[in-house]
């Protein structure tokens, strides 16, 4: 769908921040002491330049890439990679400190929907209102009037007060407007993350329709199943520098990579485990073993926080038993941001086991493979606990937390699933009723 | 922002985007490809204005109506200023119709950038409009109080000299030196937030060196022109001249004073604007 047509062109885009102990905005106060002070640094002979680089922070620099027409340019990286301040200089609401973009055509920026809603205003009243906002022409938002409420499902409460409407429905309409925006280059940051699962759905299907129409479209999204079904091309950006710009499912991959920062976060042992640890119960003064190491690693043994649904991950516990271990349990849970468990494994749950774990004193390294295609998109967190227990009275309990991500693959991509395990199906045709 | 071509564009008309030094012009061009945008935005503030009040719209009506009144009886009764035969209450209420404008102009468009943040921050318009917006929707109340003015003027019987006809010209007058000032305030606001709480005693102060509750007559003849280094004294003498024929022969030197002080203000305030523009995203 792309053609040779370039329509965005960055070159060496650089953007710097002032911080310090300043608030953003000055008092008057300030000034006023700061012109006071000048002569006085001159009297003293004592020269400052203006263009002190002290304080100064690039939220963004060397950025450069071309966009064709019908791209669609996925931009993704952890907070504060400088992809949010890339989309605000793109949609011209801040100026960059160095470099330029050049661009063809109408730029329209979904950096938040709803932009300009005026709660008194209706329904009705605020399309309007925030359709010109987003720079179309009222008799372009006249013309699509209809679509747009039929899009936001909100017909009946049009002539009310969106200050009435529930969030949700506010979203709606405030999304629906914007997904009739007709520029040659949209601009999207995050605004499927607003909405139930089925109006996301719906968003997702909006931005396929834009992109088939032959519309550029930057995307910026922490959803990368989104990012990799909807976008030919991403860039990955960290600490305001572009470190990858090649397909979306490689971009993907080098970000889930990236996305741990160092290595060892995959990893947990010394003194960061210590201080991890939580201990339910501790049996006397003499701890009965001691964890060591507890790492997810991949299918080469390397520790990794970032997999696919298509990998396996292992998860390492390496313990010491300092007296023998009548009855070893060790605990696995899986959960997610809203700490509800998604997996749960046990090594006692081994059908094979006939009996309790009996361990002597010695190192053990314990570990339970999670097998490909069972996960779908997660950003889970690993609870491991160690227990030593007879006859079920628990005697000691340790858990460790680490988290790690999961990504679709493939087909995995659409809809969002803790689980999506490969089932066999069958379709047949069915028997006639008689 | 400048349109250039490019040959890797295909030649059509692009957009630049890169850090601006320098003097900046202001893009006509683009203001008026907006100009929808403007008419949405006053549209927004009328249609707000007066919600959730018991009494509505007629606001517009009572205010100044209640100011005319206290200034009546406060300084007409016992101020025994000059106003050469015209009843007090005309003298006052045709000043305080364009002052009452400007007032609120005052008010509304230096909080403009703070009340609309997510405007800056979140989509590009052009700017300017932010400010420009609160000064246009006063219009609606200062038109009402027009057609108050019209039922004063008939209620004493005093017929409008000709030069009534010039009325819109000082209008005119009267919105760009509210829009002058504003720029400035509005802008220096996002930086200096102090500006937004110095407004009500700004305003007070800027009443008093007006002659809207008094005639111009207070100050001796040779004197009298240096009260147009307070635009806002031109516009009000502009009115009462215009409505009342008033002081007839006195006003031109004021009048003039005022308007090249409204061109250095505004065509200050334009740069001012568009120079601290580039980074009010970054500091609102």
């Amino acid at each position: 769908m792309s053609s040779d047509r370039l329509v965005l062109r960055v070159e060496g885009l650089g953007k710097s921040y002032r911080i310090g102990e300043r608030e953003p905005y000055k008092a008057l106060r300030d000034v006023l002491t700061d012109a006071l002070r000048t002569p006085a640094r001159i009297a003293h002979g004592i020269r400052r330049t203006k263009a002190v680089p002290t304080d100064l922070i690039w939220a963004l620099s060397e950025v450069s890439f071309d966009v064709r027409q019908g791209e669609v340019l996925g931009l993704i990286g952890r907070n504060g990679a400088g992809k949010s301040t890339l989309l605000k200089i793109l949609s011209r609401i801040t100026e960059p400190t160095q470099g330029q973009v050049t661009l063809r055509g109408r730029v329209g920026s979904l950096l938040e929907v709803g932009t300009g809603f005026h709660p008194e205003l209706t329904g009705r009243e605020n399309v309007y209102l925030n359709g010109t906002i987003l720079g179309m022409r009222r008799a372009e938002i006249s013309r699509r009037f209809d679509d747009i409420v039929e899009f936001s499902g909100v017909e009946r409460f049009l002539d009310t007060p969106v200050k009435r409407y529930s969030s949700g429905m506010q979203v709606r309409l405030a999304f629906a407007v914007a997904a009739h925006l007709e520029p040659e280059i949209l601009l999207v940051d995050e605004v499927l993350a607003v909405g139930d699962a089925e109006f996301q759905e719906k968003c997702l299907g909006k931005m396929r329709d834009v992109t088939r129409e032959g519309r550029t479209v930057v995307f910026v999204s922490h959803n990368l199943a989104a990012v990799r079904s909807l976008c030919s091309r991403a860039l990955v950006l960290e600490q305001g520098r572009l470190v990858f710009d090649g397909s979306a499912a490689d971009a993907v991959d080098r970000y889930l990579q990236r996305a741990g920062g160092a290595r060892d976060s995959a990893v947990i042992e010394g003194d960061a485990l210590a201080s991890r640890l939580v201990k339910s119960r501790i049996y006397g003064d003499s701890p009965l073993f001691r964890c060591n190491r507890i790492a997810i690693l991949d299918e080469s043994g390397t520790p990794s926080v970032g997999f696919r649904s298509d990998e396996e991950a292992t998860i390492a516990i390496d313990f010491t038993v300092l007296r023998t271990v009548p009855g070893m349990r060790l605990l696995v849970t899986l959960t997610d941001a809203n700490q509800s468990v998604v997996l749960r494994t046990e090594n006692i749950d081994d059908a094979d086991l006939d009996g309790p774990v009996r361990l002597e004193p010695g190192d053990y390294r314990a570990s339970v493979v999670l097998p490909r295609g069972l996960l779908g998109d997660a950003r889970l967190d690993l609870n491991v606990s160690l227990i030593s227990e007879v006859n079920q009275v628990l005697d000691y309990g340790a858990v460790a937390e680490l988290a790690f991500n999961f990504a679709g693959h493939g087909s995995n991509t659409r809809g969002k699933a803790y689980l999506r395990p490969r089932l066999s199906w069958q379709t047949d045709v069915a028997a006639p009723v008689v | 922002m400048s349109a250039i071509t490019d040959s890797a564009f295909g030649g059509e008309r692009v957009t630049v985007l890169r850090a601006r030094r320098g003097w900046a012009s202001l893009d006509l061009r683009e203001l008026w490809e907006y100009r929808e945008l403007l008419y949405f935005l006053v549209w927004r503030d009328v249609k707000i204005r007066y919600k959730q009040t018991a009494v509505g719209a007629a606001w517009v009506i009572i205010q100044p109506l209640l100011q005319a009144a206290v200034f009546t009886v406060v300084f007409g009764k016992f101020g025994h200023l000059p106003t050469n035969d015209v009843p007090y209450s005309v003298l006052t209420f045709t000043a305080l119709v364009p002052w009452l404008l400007f007032v609120n102009a005052l008010t509304s468009s230096t909080r403009s950038f703070v009340d609309n943040q997510p405007l800056v921050t979140k989509v590009y318009i052009p700017r300017i409009f932010i400010p420009i917006a609160p000064v246009l929707s006063g219009l609606v109340d200062f038109t009402i109080g027009l057609f108050v003015l019209g039922g004063i003027l008939a209620w004493y019987r005093i017929v409008p000299p000709l030069h009534v006809l010039l009325l819109p010209f000082f209008i005119l007058f009267a919105i760009v030196t509210s829009i002058a000032v504003t720029l400035w305030l509005s802008a220096l606001n996002v930086r200096y937030r102090d500006v937004q709480y110095t407004i009500p005693f700004l305003s007070q102060a800027w009443f008093f060196a007006t002659p809207v509750a008094y005639s111009a007559l207070v100050f001796p003849a040779h004197l009298r022109m240096w009260l147009g280094v307070n635009p806002m004294a031109g516009v009000v003498q502009g009115f009462r001249w215009a409505i009342i024929g008033h002081q007839a022969g006195q006003v031109g030197h004021l009048m003039l004073l005022s308007f090249g002080v409204v061109l250095v203000l505004l065509v200050g305030g334009l740069e001012y604007f568009r120079r601290v523009e580039r980074s009010f995203a970054d500091v609102v």
